[in-house]
């Protein structure tokens, strides 16, 4: 049926209205944190989109906020970068105050509650934050958009979460397997799942490809990665 | 014989041109302790005596960090201080915020002039009774500025402020010519030397009571302070002041150089410095 009304505000009753200007846009791309016993691995891949086309093949959405955390976002990301650096003031004014470093279980908090800030005007970004807690074990905190907000052992997020996210289930928490026997992983190994886990994204799902980059945070420090993916 | 009808607010001017609630606020910052400043071609250094209440009190803190590459030392007031700082650090994330870059050293600086300015012209409030010595390193190499409650700022090779500074700007004055191209320790050496004298008989510097701050072109700012002190204070053949005159002299006095129309001296009891009153001083 041919849309009858153009920009109107209320909805018309049986037909489809378009809208004049929207302030979001999604721009693609997966991101996935994984909480290890003493580590944490945070991956994004490096594509930006819009629609059918690829604004950059280099964007990278996951940002060193301290030592000890990586907050990874995905949806929308002028937002996504907006949000990094306003979260970097708070954590900086943290760290001047308090004359120490911001743990990550405080982040995650502070985060919760800016992004509920703007309830009524979201900060269209879904976030993962890895890192290690104080204990120096590993820890995933995943977000909603309005900051609704739980800490995991692994999340899965962005366009391909839902190709991902049974797939960590079922190799990190060794779900859906009779006689299964749950272990903690080393290091090595959920880098290997990780690096399958995009592979096979990127092949599945347009949005995701390009590159990975793979963060691996220990109570010592962060390391960054590279990883290539395809490019169509 | 005038000053006292006056100096009642800050919008009054004396017939000779002068505000007297800017030079009170001045009095403030002599009355905190020494802090000295002195930079080469790579690096810029702040040295401060932390002074405490009584045996059972901390010392109270004289340096802050800005920005990574900004840090000051503080004479005066310490409330007063805190907003100051407070504010430079503002101005420093914004910088970062809107153009992607470390606020220039002398930009952050002029912001702490304007800002002391707006109180030196506002009927109701009082200047900033704090003092400034603030380094930092930029694209256009290190840097020391002092600013002052009048709004001013100055660009200094080397400079001190707080009580006794006179002592240490006259060190500063003989040994200046060779901070230009002085190693770090060199440089760390000679600011202590100036710190030194400018404490009284029987006062030593020591881990508790000493403070550094260093930063450089490429070296973030970092405070010294505790037991890393005991490297710095090595350098110096001793941490005592071997010419300091006994303690309430007159030597006091002589640091509060007299008005220029000759009027009597500010009403401040400049000889009783180590005042056990917790007051709004950094004492």
């Amino acid at each position: 049926m041919a849309p009858i009304a153009f920009g109107s505000d209320y909805p018309v009753h049986g037909y489809v209205t378009e809208h004049a200007f929207s302030p979001y846009t999604d721009n693609g791309g997966t991101t996935v944190a994984i909480a290890g016993e003493d580590f944490c691995v945070v991956a994004a891949d490096t594509r930006q989109s819009e629609g059918y086309s690829i604004n950059s093949r280099y964007s990278p959405k996951a940002f060193k906020l301290t030592d000890k955390a990586v907050l990874a976002t995905s949806g929308f990301f002028a937002d996504g970068a907006t949000l990094v650096k306003r979260l970097g003031q708070r954590i900086e004014w943290y760290a001047h105050r308090h004359e120490k470093v911001m743990p990550t279980s405080a982040i995650a908090q502070m985060l919760s509650i800016t992004l509920y800030g703007k309830r009524f005007f979201p900060y269209y970004v879904f976030n993962i934050l890895g890192g290690v807690d104080e204990e120096g074990k590993g820890a995933v905190y995943s977000f909603d958009p309005v900051g609704s907000f739980e800490r995991e052992a692994c999340r899965a997020g962005g366009s391909a979460a839902s190709l991902i996210q049974p797939f960590l289930d079922n190799q990190i928490n060794f779900r859906n397997i009779a006689g299964a026997t749950p272990r903690p992983l080393p290091l090595e190994e959920v880098l290997k799942l990780v690096k399958d886990a995009f592979t096979s994204a990127a092949e599945r799902d347009i949005y995701t490809g390009d590159m990975v980059e793979i963060w691996i945070i220990r109570k010592d420090g962060v390391e960054r990665t590279q990883y290539p993916l395809k490019l169509d | 014989m005038f000053r006292n009808q006056y100096d009642s607010d800050i919008t009054t001017w004396s017939p000779q041109g002068r505000l007297f609630q800017i030079e009170y606020a001045t009095e403030a910052v002599k009355q905190g302790s020494a802090a000295v400043g002195l930079r080469s071609k790579t690096h810029a250094v702040l040295l401060a005596l932390k002074r405490s209440s009584g045996e059972l009190a901390s010392y109270q803190k004289k340096l802050v960090k800005i920005d990574a590459h900004l840090g000051v030392a503080i004479a005066g007031l310490t409330s007063d201080a805190r907003v100051l700082t407070t504010f430079m650090r503002t101005e420093s994330m914004r910088s970062r915020l809107v153009f992607d870059r470390p606020i220039p050293v002398h930009r952050v600086v002029a912001a702490v002039g304007d800002k002391a300015q707006i109180n030196t012209q506002r009927y109701g409030g009082r200047p900033y009774g704090v003092g400034l010595l603030v380094v930092g390193a930029d694209d256009a190499g290190p840097h020391l500025y002092e600013c002052n409650p009048n709004g001013t700022f100055y660009d200094y090779v080397a400079m001190s402020i707080g009580a006794r500074s006179q002592s240490a700007r006259t060190y500063l004055e003989k040994t200046y010519q060779g901070f230009a191209d002085a190693s770090l320790d060199d440089l760390i050496r000679h600011g202590l030397h100036a710190l030194r004298d400018t404490l009284q008989q029987e006062k030593e510097l020591t881990v508790l009571n000493t403070s550094i701050g260093i930063v450089g072109v490429g070296k973030p700012f970092e405070i010294v302070e505790g037991e890393e002190l005991k490297r710095y204070l090595s350098l110096l053949d001793s941490t005592s002041n071997p010419a300091a005159p006994p303690a309430g002299s007159a030597d006091a006095a002589m640091e509060d150089a007299p008005p220029a129309e000759g009027e009597p001296q500010v009403a401040v009891d400049t000889a009783a410095e180590e005042r056990q009153a917790g007051d709004r001083m950094e004492e």
